[in-house]
């Protein structure tokens, strides 16, 4: 109502659409400032000869990362981020798919409770709402300070999703092709094989990628179930680094805080090159 | 839901329930056993060491008594709620919706640029984060007071709140600007067209179009931010919930008191509480979820 009102008066179009062009650049570059502004230091201070907590332009040296490479935990800790992030993707993407599969497939019976209790189960317990009773069980278990325990509790917490989200890409593949590959006489397991996974392949890569990101970046998990330093992962040791009292080291922290964000980096560079950043059908309202 | 499913790949239901197993074992075993466990070990008085270490005793609801006259405990649920209100139901919703609206009208290059920007910070480990954040805080030489002409304010130590509900707002904006943009897609772009001929403004086609299209996407994406704001462990690596307990948020008081403290008993029977707000909202969520299917 009141819009057509308005229209009545004749507002000057022109004039309003370059307010609004102004204030939609004016709004830009406050979101870069505000979202770049933090990551600056990222950026300079590794390469800084004298690196502060402050941005500024460095005295170019790649010093830091020769005292990165002399330090004992750096590269360990690295080594460790590995074996975790990878061992989880593994388990996560290839138990997932089996149940997937099978759920897509097979009418088990509460099938559809199953599904939904799982995603709910989920979100429920997570890590920190969990955390002591975890600590508890892998302390019973006798698997503290035990990385294998890590990756068991890792690949708990991130199963349901997986599953929910690839039974989606299991039903969406045609019956059709299993059923003439049936017709030549391949055995279940070969169809699962040589037929579904190769079509549900951007499912399985997507699974994979969100569970390297998320053990990549856990901390809590580690932090509390680990002891020794030269089991700890890159997310901790990072801790470790600046938290311990005394003078923090900046020269060693930045060059490997650098270290450590770069592969989150380039798999983004490559997921979004291949892919792009979206939601497609994934999350619908 | 018809069910037409022949078994395509003559699975079986035995070898369909072997496949499915394993999942279900690790899930039952790293889920299902923390949570009830966690009933149990709250209702006890289980400490890391001394006499409660080697012999538990059961104390009913004592914890929980506890837990309700604990001044601690109080402070802490009600920086948690600041922290989800100002963080994820303001913050991370009006920035993430503001980005995904103004950026439909920039050129793709400053587009993609933006959305790189908001995605590392996303998707960055969180302990680095934490100290970027913690040098661009600082007081010494930290890069916020170089902006603000504010030389030597210390603002985690002055601010502790406000600063890691502002942290949170940078950290977690990308998922409702990746939701709302995938909504807005799906608003039909005559609509808006023909509004904005009525001679609309951006707040009438925002109220008039736009909310009812992306109304469930509004709902999901609040009840998902909430969630997992309201689980984020990261204000422990900005302030460890310092200064005297100021930013100590309902995750960061666990650790403080059942893993550091040792107090495993009372700290479970907090994470109990934990696990019932997380299951009010994840039955929404799933609720919303059927009902869309």
């Amino acid at each position: 109502m009141s819009a057509r009102m308005r229209a009545s008066v004749k507002t000057p179009i022109r004039a309003r659409s370059v307010v609004g062009r102004l204030a939609i650049v004016a709004f830009v570059a406050a979101a870069v400032a505000f979202w770049a502004l933090p990551m600056l230091w990222l950026v300079t201070a590794p390469f800084d000869a004298h690196p502060g907590l402050d941005v500024s332009w460095p005295d170019w040296t790649l010093d830091n990362f020769r005292k990165l490479s002399e330090n004992p935990y750096a590269f360990s800790s690295l080594k460790n981020s590995v074996y975790l992030a990878v061992g989880t993707m593994v388990g996560v993407t290839a138990m997932a798919a089996l149940a997937a599969y099978s759920l897509s497939r097979v009418r088990i019976p509460g099938r559809n409770t199953i599904l939904y209790g799982l995603l709910l189960l989920s979100s429920i317990v997570t890590g920190t709402a969990a955390m002591v009773p975890i600590f508890q069980l892998m302390f019973a278990l006798n698997l503290i300070d035990d990385r294998s325990g890590v990756i068991l509790v890792l690949t708990g917490g991130l199963l349901p999703a997986a599953i929910f989200i690839l039974k989606d890409f299991m039903d969406a593949t045609p019956k059709s092709y299993e059923e003439s590959a049936r017709v030549f006489g391949a055995t279940p397991l070969q169809v699962l094989r040589h037929v579904v996974l190769p079509i549900v392949r951007p499912g399985l890569a997507t699974i994979a990628v969100w569970a390297l990101v998320n053990v990549w970046s856990d901390f809590l998990t580690s932090y509390i179930l680990l002891r020794d330093p030269t089991k700890l992962p890159a997310g901790v040791v990072m801790y470790t680094f600046y938290s311990e009292g005394g003078q923090a080291n900046l020269p060693l922290i930045s060059a490997f805080s650098l270290v450590y964000a770069l592969p989150v980096v380039a798999l983004y560079l490559f997921v979004n090159r291949r892919y792009g950043f979206r939601f497609h059908g994934g999350i619908k309202s | 839901m018809t069910v037409t499913s022949v078994d395509a790949a003559g699975l079986g239901r035995r070898r369909a329930v072997g496949l499915v197993a394993p999942a279900l074992i690790l899930v039952t075993a790293f889920l299902v056993v923390p949570a009830v466990w966690t009933v149990y070990l709250g209702m006890t008085d289980y400490r890391l060491t001394g006499i409660q270490a080697a012999n538990p005793q059961f104390v009913g609801l004592e914890n929980f008594r506890a837990a309700i006259v604990d001044p601690d405990f109080r402070n802490s649920l009600w920086l948690t709620l600041l922290f989800v209100l100002g963080s994820a139901i303001i913050g991370q919703t009006v920035a993430g919706f503001a980005l995904a609206w103004t950026l439909r009208s920039v050129p793709r290059l400053v587009r993609g640029g933006v959305e790189a920007l908001v995605l590392l910070a996303w998707i960055l480990p969180s302990s680095i984060v934490a100290f970027l954040w913690v040098a661009y805080l600082s007081g010494d030489g930290g890069t916020l007071n170089a902006v603000l002409q504010t030389t030597g304010t210390e603002w985690l130590l002055e601010h502790p709140m406000a600063s890691i509900i502002v942290f949170n707002t940078w950290r977690g904006t990308a998922f409702s600007m990746l939701l709302f943009s995938a909504a807005l897609g799906a608003v039909p772009p005559s609509q808006l067209e023909s509004a904005r001929l009525a001679g609309a403004g951006t707040f009438a086609q925002l109220r008039d179009v736009v909310l009812p299209h992306i109304r469930g996407h509004v709902l999901t994406n609040t009840l998902l931010i909430s969630l997992w704001t309201f689980n984020d462990f990261s204000p422990y690596l900005l302030t460890a919930g310092g200064p005297n307990h100021a930013s100590e948020t309902l995750p960061v008081f666990i650790y403080n008191k059942a893993l550091y403290g040792g107090q495993l008993g009372y700290g479970s029977a907090i994470s109990f509480i934990m696990l019932l707000i997380n299951l009010i909202i994840a039955l929404f969520y799933v609720r919303l979820l059927r009902e869309r299917r």
